[in-house]
């Protein structure tokens, strides 16, 4: 099997890690994640006001090049997943704006490329009980929460992967790798995102809650599905462990990396070393590695 | 030639305003067949109608035409002086030069609005030459009455009919009536208790002599029309011989099997023959066949074998009675939207999440606790209580978009509730709005917030969740600007009142129309609130609409009256305005039929002396006709036409133009 995979920027360069952990796995499990031969960047983010087609031309320009190399696209980051679906249901279902855009950027795409979540293959395509069967290195006895954050899940109408307020998608992942999935208050609040770049506080305080809401339900460890997420939280980190006290720091790593460990990878291909907060004594503690 | 005369009105200047009645008048004498015109300040004043009839005397109309304001204000005046001075009243038609001519144009010269009314009533002159002398009809009227749901408002309106003496069947789905009000603790603004002031109702209904109950009992199909409706009714099987139970109650008390409450809403269990409340109307127990071991694996009967008077049947079955009546009540009343919708607030999950509802029956003092308020999931008393209000009403989005207009005043008694009976609580409210519209409810919100402590918070929830036996409940004050995060031992959510599962079902039966909800419609919100549009069912209660209980008793009486109004003749008149079938062109494609909104159009067969069927023809049910005209439409034969509405006249007033 071979699905048309559209990284992102940011996976092309500041998440390597989870861009490389990702596709070694899916060779593992026996498939390929085809890289679209061209693509840009989705925009990031997915326009509020209705009237701002230009804002959707860049993620209708990506849908458009799938639309050339198969009828899915997947991808992993929680942002582009989230903007290239809600562009693809505008295109698909509005035929004005439809027409609009295609004119702008010079294309004939009429929304009919299935936008999956790296999570939905996995959990569609190939099934949680095969991905279960191909565990080399099962991550027993680890408490894992698993943090979807928002942009995953949200709006629902639109996204549709799992029930909003009570998602099970993740931690059904987690069970088939063997590890003990702690289900969290704050597993689907917001992690401060973009307000990262002007107002640091609310994002320490955000991911802050989040880390804690989590060890607070016993997890030992987090997985994440979004480059910012995972930025947000690895960046709180230190504050939050010397602003609150009792709380000593958790590790927090792609779910892709949990995924390409419990598929027995080389640890050294996992990209730990790019995490703020070092995995491996949970690990080592754990007898994993 | 017709004698036709034309009263040209000037309503005051709102007419005379824009339009030169003096000038109409004088045009329209010029028409053949017009031998009288005048204008007059006012038509519709006695001396206005004492002009009208003598000009029809000294004239010796045949016809008259009064242009003035819509049909719908003055119609029947008008029609009613024509009467009085010996015409047929349908030989009067009015032109509307107000609201269709002098209200829309501005024109103070005059020109426009006079040449419009001009045409106007040219128009209507040529269509009332081709008009003929109409007769109301007759229909007489069978003077008992159907109340379908014996909620408070059923019960009220039963009550009403009876008392004016006429007889009721008020049908029930559930064992025992009583309905949504039989759950409730005390009743907002006055503190009275539910029970207390709805049991001795239930008890009335079932003492007076001119209504039968009939309990575990649905309605299986209605036919017929205004004075004269046949009624299936569904009596499910209650294995009880209603007749000889005495209500004693062994049988419950031997009964060794439990099952889940749903009068206690999950908050308590009963047993497989219960009644579902100690005052319930019949003291009648009912099994439960489905978790019934007797009846499903023939083990047990602790039941018969206590029985005295020996009234337990297993092998009974459901029944069906037909019933005649000449008007009908539907007032089925509400249920609450279910709360596993909000995941956010995580009933079903969080064991101390519960419903406005449930809470009632906790302060109930006939309720699961004895009236004490204990949560749940471990029996404790609650210190921090959150009441979480709008719980899918305003909310387009989840729920639904209007306002269930009763939570703020419940959500409010529930906090005096909670403060009287444990003190030292402290009760919490998340609110949008408070709306507390009706007399004496603004001061008891006050007061819940003033004496009784309850610290509203004007914001949403976002989240509720299970913390070390805690209940966190994350929400936003928007008044201070900051989150907040209150850890309560019990959350109360008002979920929104939405339509009874089945409403719009019933409604295809009673052929009555429903909105989006599936709430009934009233025929006019404001001036025919408890009448539908069709004649001879009426509506109580809030199978229209979230309403509180004064409401809907009032709404019960006032369908009753309507109905003794019904019933205050032996036979109805009804305007003649129907349509009717031309039986030597009508070719029987059944069109009209379909077409019909009203089920009005029947098949009739037309037999030889041999009795053999050799024409199928369409026949209109004068009684159920409501003149609406979709069959005229419809009709590719041009075989059916409206009375007072012919395409002749349509055509004539069109040709005139």
């Amino acid at each position: 099997m071979k699905i048309p995979y559209y990284p992102g920027c940011t996976l092309n360069t500041f998440a390597k890690s989870f861009d490389e952990s990702a596709r070694d796995a899916a060779s593992a499990i026996g498939f390929e994640m085809a890289e679209l031969k061209q693509w840009n960047c989705c925009g990031a983010t997915f326009p509020l006001t209705p009237d701002n087609l230009i804002a959707l031309s860049a993620p209708a320009k990506v849908l458009s090049n799938a639309g050339k190399e198969g009828d899915t696209l997947t991808t992993l980051c929680s942002v582009c997943y989230n903007v290239l679906k809600r562009t693809n249901k505008v295109l698909r279902d509005n035929r004005e704006k439809r027409a609009t855009i295609n004119g702008f950027i010079e294309e004939e795409y009429d929304g009919s490329v299935n936008v999956l979540h790296f999570l939905e293959v996995l959990r569609d395509k190939v099934g949680f009980d095969k991905v279960k069967a191909a565990v080399k290195r099962p991550l027993a006895g680890i408490k894992t929460g698993a943090y979807y954050g928002c942009m995953l899940l949200r709006p629902f109408e639109d996204m549709g992967i799992d029930n909003a307020e009570r998602p099970t998608v993740f931690e059904n992942l987690l069970k088939a790798l063997g590890a003990e999935p702690v289900e969290f208050p704050n597993r689907i609040e917001c992690c401060g995102a973009h307000l990262a770049m002007n107002n640091e506080e609310v994002v320490t305080k955000l991911s802050g809650n989040v880390m804690t809401s989590a060890v607070g339900s016993g997890a030992e460890l987090i997985v994440t599905s979004c480059p910012l997420c995972q930025y947000n939280l690895e960046k709180s980190q230190d504050k939050v462990v010397s602003s609150t006290p009792g709380y000593t720091g958790v590790p927090v790593i792609y779910f892709t990396q949990a995924l390409g460990l419990a598929l027995g990878q080389p640890i050294e291909s996992l990209g730990f070393e790019k995490n703020v907060t070092d995995v491996m004594p949970l690990l080592k503690k754990k007898g994993i590695v | 030639m017709p004698r036709i005369g034309v009263f040209v009105c000037q309503c005051g200047n709102n007419i005379a305003a824009t339009v030169d009645t003096k000038k109409v008048a004088e045009e329209m004498k010029k028409l053949p067949g017009v031998v009288y015109t005048c204008d007059y300040k006012f038509m519709c004043s006695s001396p206005g109608q004492d002009m009208l009839r003598q000009a029809i005397k000294e004239n010796k109309l045949d016809g008259l035409i009064v242009s003035a304001c819509s049909p719908h204000m003055h119609e029947k005046t008008f029609r009613k002086a024509a009467e009085a001075a010996g015409l047929n009243p349908y030989q009067c038609e009015i032109t509307n030069i107000r609201e269709q001519c002098s209200w829309v144009h501005h024109d103070t010269t005059k020109a426009v609005g006079t040449v419009k009314s001009i045409d106007l009533t040219r128009m209507t002159i040529e269509r009332l030459k081709k008009n003929r002398p109409l007769k109301k009809i007759k229909i007489p009227v069978k003077k008992r009455a159907l109340v379908i749901g014996g909620g408070i408002a059923g019960i009220q309106a039963a009550l009403d009919i009876a008392d004016g003496g006429r007889e009721v069947i008020l049908v029930e789905k559930e064992p025992s009536i009583g309905g949504n009000m039989a759950r409730l603790s005390e009743t907002f603004p006055t503190m009275d208790c539910s029970q207390c002031i709805l049991t001795p109702k239930m008890v009335e209904a079932e003492l007076n002599e001119n209504i039968t109950l009939l309990t575990y009992s649905e309605v299986e199909k209605v036919d017929g029309y205004i004075g004269n409706f046949t009624v299936q009714i569904k009596r499910k099987s209650k294995f009880v011989d209603e007749e000889r139970c005495t209500g004693c109650g062994e049988c419950i008390e031997k009964c060794p099997f439990k099952t889940e409450s749903a009068f206690e809403l999950g908050l308590a269990k009963r047993k497989v023959i219960y009644t579902p409340f100690p005052q319930s109307v019949p003291n009648v127990p009912v099994i439960d066949a489905p978790n019934c071991p007797k009846i499903q694996k023939d083990k047990c009967g602790a039941c018969a074998i206590v029985c005295g008077p020996k009234c337990i049947d297993f092998k009974m079955e459901d029944k069906i009675v037909t019933e005649e009546v000449g008007a009908i009540v539907v007032a089925t009343g509400y249920q609450l939207m279910p709360n596993e919708r909000f995941g956010e607030y995580g009933y079903g999950r969080i064991k101390d999440v519960i419903s406005g509802m449930q809470f009632e029956r906790l302060a109930s003092s006939s309720g699961p606790t004895g009236g004490e308020i204990r949560r749940p999931s471990d029996g404790k008393v609650p210190q921090n209580v959150v009441f979480i209000q709008c719980v899918g009403s305003r909310d387009e989005k989840k729920g639904v978009s209007y306002c269930s207009k009763v939570c703020c005043m419940y959500t409010a008694k529930h906090t005096m509730l909670y403060k009287h009976k444990v003190h030292d609580g402290q009760s919490y409210v998340f609110y949008m709005d408070i709306r507390s519209g009706g007399k004496r409810y603004e001061e008891f919100v006050r007061k819940a917030i003033e004496h009784d402590d309850a610290m509203y918070l004007r914001g949403r929830v976002s989240r509720v969740y299970e913390k070390d036996g805690k209940v966190i409940v994350q929400g936003a004050d928007t008044l201070s600007g900051s989150q907040v995060e209150i850890e309560a031992d019990m959350v109360v959510l008002a979920t929104a009142i939405v339509s009874r599962e089945g409403a719009d079902t019933l409604a295809q039966k009673l052929g009555i129309g429903y909105d989006k909800y599936k709430f009934y419609n009233e025929y006019h919100p404001k001036l025919r609130p408890v009448e539908t549009v069709t004649a001879g069912i009426f509506l109580a209660g809030t199978c229209m609409g979230p309403m509180d209980i004064p409401e809907s008793v009032a709404q019960g009486s006032a369908a009753a009256s309507k109905v003794l109004a019904l019933f205050s003749a032996d036979e109805m008149a009804r305007e003649p305005i129907t349509a009717g079938v031309n039986k030597t062109t009508c070719n029987a494609c059944w069109d009209c039929v379909t077409a019909c909104p009203y089920s009005a159009i029947e098949r009739e067969s037309v037999k030889d002396r041999q009795g053999n069927i050799v024409k199928w023809l369409a026949r209109v049910n004068e009684g159920v006709c409501q003149g609406c005209g979709v069959c005229v439409a419809a009709c590719r034969s041009k075989s059916v036409d409206l009375r007072g509405y012919t395409d002749e006249q349509v055509f004539a007033a069109i040709n005139s133009f």
